[in-house]
């Protein structure tokens, strides 16, 4: 049996959490660190896994593990990783040792005690990925439930005002949407069962059984209601921003930058391939909600006045695009999607984290509190201008690679879909610059004067987003290679194909032709 | 050389390119040895951009003379590409470095390339050689700014993205280039972004010119749908093939980029508010080159606008409209800056309307797009050093008789004055004039149009320069003591004005050859001889800078006296523009913005909270029978997991 890389991935921050948590009460520097290592470690691991990765391989999931769990359910601890997932789990384990990193100080005068921030910080990645790496239904379900209770207590505990208020709100939703799924889970197994005379939650099993189309339409709302209010979608979302706002920006990171892509990663990877007439048929309402969310988060964006809400509204339009990409039922649009919840991870992430930055400094979240901060901070307020620039996409950087291959893709299939869509991006230069303008501009406001710097700690924290962002932007093709296979897998179990262009090349001449030749061997070769 | 001489080479220059040229297939060779390293044009200004900012105070010292290195260092690899490209056949000369694949997905399949050819080259040239001499101009003017070394990281980014822009071979990679100067712009603007003003129009200019990359996103996508390709040769030479009615489509959202970048009406208002950045910047970025990128644009594009007549049409109206707009303006403003930048408004107003008329007015508009990008530069320079020496006074009424203290910037500054109006035989008129000629052959109203816009022109450049250098002198007390600026700062206004000079004269017929393999090529037909069209533009010139001269050389009120025409009350208003924008735009979408919000925490959370409530009084009555919440939580959960388990053996049968 060859090595368990994802088990072994899931369960060490786990056993960081214990650690830490073993810890005597005073050792909180000690708890810190050892966070960081036992973050670390499956970072490490990720990309030795992500190295031996085989984009092209023809199974559909590698580094598998499968033991039996519940035989009599037919349900078994399965795990395993394509091209999607793989993303998504790099995406968690690249993000939570930087939080920790930038989280240093925010537990210290916490409700809760240091050392169990941290570890629900752990436990937080541990479900993380898990959730992506389960190829079991039911194992899913237990990961996507899970994950709840340490964001509750992350945001109840260590939140700033009106946390209880706040975590309980996430609860609820959480918990409404968990309910649905749970219904159209046990559907599924029951026409599992129907179908196949033994009940599965085998996600592959899943994906070969005829469901007739009125069934599918049953169990795929349960599905992706409560994805829906995950990811979330206008107009499940208003208890994102309550949550953001109130939760450490740490917390906030996770939550927005990988526990809401739990929705979009299930909409992509559990409603297409399981139950794709389903999907289909409500694809163009799906795709309304979307563009309804992407002007309506973005409008909502340019109105706030509280910065952690703030960015909180540029994520729901946001996620709008990755629900849009994905339901376009492209090729383009499903990479792009796909390579935007990591994008989105790591440029909402900067934002959350550099929010803190000035939070810590100002003790205010209010926008209006702010002014003039390049003057005294210039390095914190140029990261705060990129990472800003990320966020509304700015050619070169990756989140517009993967925005313009959600807009290209779906104006394929969805032309006034995708032209309503595009003018989000006058909506989200609006959003950021007018920001950044309230913030770091102008004369320096009373109360900012004596504000620092970036420190080198905070620095580590963010620069790796910023740097994988332009990189990323300039040289997807790493990340782009691993995800189109994938992608290519659920087009073809969505039974959905590209539409032809309208213009037939003209027959080309020999110089031409050869181009076309050596840049499709360059695409070839490059894959291999 | 005299008047009549002139003429002649016209004349004689015309005659040789009576034959019309097609522009040949798209399809540029693979680059190869020279042209192999044509990855440094964009590698030497960014990895410039790129130490200066990473490097941080560190670089303060050598990084100004690192930055016009850098920039110094792309000229030279521009005229090595452009002197080797001389030596190739006109078919030949087309080369295209692939360097690494970018976003492959599918059948979409945009390279990371470049595209190297006779219009490119132009660019590349212009680009690098006016950009090195501002980045020196910059050493003087920006001498005493505690951030002079973020400025010069600011200026090769800004060279570096305008690289990318004119070199790129897809049009998503333009794109890139596009929203990058885009970026420079809103840098340099804000670039004393302590002062509100500067900090409000650099947002102003990128979210306007958002709206114009709104255009060319969806141009983008429609060429992506219709040719299944993104790159120029994919695109453009299917154009022909393509359904008319999308032709038309794409054509007018090209337009649409184009009208945000280069301030063509109705995206124009950005522009005088650019111009609260340091002077260098308005005349690299706001005059000479990143607002000329629209044009580039959509002469890149002549095989699409070949195709739809339709959005030709509406791409030389929109240069005609702002051809007038930006005349207008520029008669009625006082600040130096604000002056010179209705006069670029107005002046891209000319190219738009000449890569409107097709194939008769490529060539020319690249040609004016040109000889303005010298003597508009040049004149910002020289505006530059005026309020240099005026201690950073714009208000032209403050200013008067500069010419006996400032004898060299009189002088260079007169040049593009010259060139400007078109006056015989400067820069202005072997360009202008031709679009005017080539403007008449298509349309007579156009004609016209740009016709009157040459005396109009003739008027407020006058008007400026009486204003300015002329007449007895109006300088307030602080100013007292005007001085002309050191030598790092009059070379380049020198040298740009040696070229406002003679430009024009070298480059007339000799661009027509040079670019009509890319763009292709048509003689006008006009019914008159151009030599009457020639004279009759100069005799609006002289009119409109006589009016000028005699209303100026006099005494200026201090104070613009407020009993004026209402035109020159609404061109002083920028006739309108951002009232316009703020009645139609603004105020409704503050109102949008907030009443969402109100909507979103009093209605959907309203409803949300309100079930809360109502479930509320429910759970307060169940929270009697639990006393702790962890342990009324372990019970839900141990009550979820019985109802799972049951619900599945329910089931399993």
């Amino acid at each position: 049996m060859s090595f368990p890389w994802l088990t072994t991935i899931g369960v060490i921050p786990l056993i960081g959490a214990f650690v830490i948590m073993l810890l005597p009460k005073a050792s909180n520097e000690l708890a810190k660190r050892l966070a960081v290592v036992f973050s670390v470690i499956p970072l490490i691991l990720v990309i030795a896994m992500a190295l031996q990765f085989d984009a092209d391989s023809t199974a559909e999931f590698q580094f598998v593990e499968s033991h039996s769990w519940i035989r009599s359910f037919g349900i078994s601890y399965s795990v395993g990783v394509d091209g999607i997932s793989l993303v998504l789990i790099a995406l968690s384990v690249i993000l939570v040792p930087l939080v920790i990193l930038a989280a240093w100080n925010d537990a210290d005068d916490a409700m809760g005690s240091v050392k169990g921030y941290f570890a629900l910080l752990l436990i937080l990645e541990t479900f993380m990925v898990g959730v992506f790496a389960a190829t079991d239904v039911f194992l899913f379900y237990v990961f996507f439930e899970a994950m709840l209770i340490p964001v509750y207590f992350l945001i109840g505990r260590y939140g700033g005002p009106g946390r209880q208020y706040a975590a309980v709100k996430f609860l609820l939703y959480s918990l409404v949407g968990g309910l649905l799924m749970l219904a159209a889970l046990i559907g599924l197994y029951v026409v599992s069962a129907q179908e196949l005379g033994t009940g599965t939650f085998d996600f592959t099993t899943l994906t070969n059984l005829n469901i007739d189309p009125g069934t599918q339409k049953l169990l795929f709302l349960g599905f992706f209601i409560a994805f829906a209010i995950k990811a979330p979608l206008v107009p499940f979302h208003t208890w994102l921003p309550d949550a953001a706002a109130a939760s450490t920006p740490g917390t906030a990171v996770l939550l927005v930058g990988v526990l809401d892509k739990v929705g979009t990663f299930g909409m992509i990877k559990l409603c297409l391939p399981i139950f794709p007439a389903a999907s289909a048929f409500y694809a163009p309402v799906i795709i309304v909600l979307c563009v309804v969310g992407i002007l309506y988060g973005a409008l909502l964006a340019i109105g706030q006045t509280d910065l952690k809400r703030l960015i909180a509204y540029t994520s729901i339009s946001h996620f709008g695009f990755i629900g849009l990409g994905i339901f376009a039922m492209t090729t383009q649009g499903q990479s792009g999607s796909t390579f935007y919840m990591l994008n989105h991870g790591f440029s909402t992430g900067a934002l959350f984290l550099i929010a803190g930055f000035l939070m810590t400094r100002r003790g205010s979240r209010l926008v209006a509190d702010y002014g003039g901060v390049y003057r005294v901070a210039p390095v914190l307020a140029g990261l705060f201008l990129i990472a800003g620039l990320s966020s509304l996409s700015l050619p070169g950087l990756s989140s517009f690679v993967s925005e313009f291959l959600v807009l290209v893709g779906t104006f394929e299939k969805y032309t006034v879909a995708a032209v309503i869509a595009t003018l989000g991006i006058v909506l989200a230069a609006i959003y950021i610059l007018y920001l950044y303008q309230r913030t770091m501009t102008g004369p320096v406001k009373a109360g900012c004067e004596k504000m620092t710097d970036i420190k080198g700690r905070e620095a580590l924290a963010i620069i790796p987003m910023l740097v994988l962002l332009v990189a990323l932007g300039v040289y997807p093709k790493p990340v782009l290679d691993v995800i189109n296979p994938a992608v290519d897998r659920v087009m073809l179990q969505t039974g959905q194909r590209d539409p032809e262009p309208a213009v037939k090349p003209l027959a080309e001449s020999g110089p031409a032709k050869q181009e076309a030749q050596r840049v499709v061997g360059t695409v070839e070769g490059g894959a291999r | 050389m005299n008047l009549t001489q002139t003429f002649a080479s016209v004349v004689a220059s015309s005659q040789i390119d009576a034959n019309n040229i097609e522009p040949t297939v798209n399809n540029p060779a693979v680059a190869t040895g020279a042209f192999s390293y044509m990855w440094l044009l964009l590698a030497l200004p960014l990895l410039g951009a790129a130490l200066l900012l990473i490097g941080g105070k560190r670089t303060d010292k050598w990084g100004p003379y690192f930055a016009i290195a850098m920039s110094c260092g792309a000229f030279v690899v521009g005229a090595i590409m452009y002197l080797k490209m001389l030596g190739l056949p006109a078919n030949d000369r087309p080369v295209n470095l692939h360097i690494w694949d970018w976003v492959i997905v599918g059948r979409f399949q945009a390279p990371l390339g470049m595209q190297l050819d006779q219009l490119s080259i132009v660019f590349v040239l212009l680009i690098t050689f006016v950009g090195s001499l501002i980045h020196i101009y910059s050493l003087g003017y920006m001498k005493h700014d505690p951030e002079k070394r973020k400025f010069f990281a600011y200026l090769n980014l800004f060279v570096a993205a305008m690289l990318l822009l004119v070199t790129a071979d897809s049009y998503l990679l333009l794109y890139v280039g596009w929203e990058g100067v885009g970026l420079a712009s809103y840098l340099l603007i804000g670039f004393w972004m302590y002062k509100p003003t500067a900090a409000t129009a650099a947002k102003k200019a990128f979210v306007v010119n958002r709206v114009g990359d709104v255009g060319l996103s969806i141009a983008i996508m429609l060429m992506f749908v219709t040719f299944g390709s993104v790159t120029f040769p994919g695109v453009l030479n299917n154009a022909a093939e393509g359904n008319p009615t999308t032709m038309t489509w794409i054509g007018l959202m090209l337009l649409l980029a184009a009208c945000g970048k280069s301030a063509q009406f109705p995206l124009q208002s950005w522009l005088l508010d650019a111009m609260e950045g340091p002077t260098p910047v308005s005349a690299l970025i706001h005059a000479a080159t990143m607002v000329t990128a629209g044009v580039y644009l959509i002469v890149r594009s002549g095989p699409i606008f070949d195709a739809t007549p339709t959005a030709r049409t509406v791409v030389m109206i929109v240069g005609a409209i702002t051809l007038m707009f930006g005349a207008i303006i520029g008669c009625a403003k006082d600040d130096i800056k604000k002056a010179l930048a209705g006069s670029t408004m107005s002046q891209i107003g000319y190219m738009i309307l000449a890569a409107g008329l097709g194939p008769v007015g490529y060539v020319f508009a690249i040609f004016h797009l040109v000889t303005h990008g010298f003597f508009k530069a040049n004149m910002f320079l020289g505006a530059g050093s005026v309020m240099h020496g005026m201690n950073d006074q714009l208000d032209m009424r403050r200013f008067g008789a500069l010419r006996k203290v400032m004898v060299i910037t009189f002088i260079t500054f007169s040049c593009g004055w010259l060139a400007i109006m078109g006056v015989p035989p400067f820069a202005g008129f072997y360009s202008k004039d031709k679009i005017i000629e080539a403007a008449f052959g298509v349309n007579w109203i156009v004609g016209a149009v740009a016709l009157l816009g040459a005396g109009i022109t003739a008027f407020y450049m006058t008007r400026l320069w009486t204003m300015t250098f002329t007449g007895k002198s109006r300088w307030t007390e602080d100013n007292k003591h005007p001085h002309e600026s050191s030598s790092v700062m009059w070379i380049p206004m020198a040298i740009l004005a040696f070229l406002s000079v003679v430009a024009g004269f070298m480059l007339a017929g000799a661009i027509e050859t040079w670019l009509a393999p890319v763009t292709g090529f048509e003689e006008t037909e006009l019914a008159v001889s151009s030599l009457v069209m020639e004279a009759a533009s100069l005799a609006l010139v002289i009119i409109g800078a006589t009016i000028a001269y005699l209303q100026y050389r006099r005494d200026v009120p201090l104070v613009a006296p407020q009993h004026v025409s209402p035109l020159t009350v609404a061109a002083r208003h920028d006739l309108y523009g951002d009232a316009f924008n703020e009645e139609v735009f603004m105020r409704p979408g503050q109102w949008l913005t907030r009443s969402l919000v109100f909507f979103d925490n009093r209605g959907i959370d309203g409803l949300v909270n309100g079930i809360a409530a109502a479930l509320g009084g429910l759970s307060g009555r169940m929270r009697r029978i639990q006393t702790g919440f962890a342990r009324s939580y372990a019970l839900s959960m141990l009550g979820g997991a019985v109802l799972v388990i049951a619900a599945l053996i329910l089931v399993r049968t």
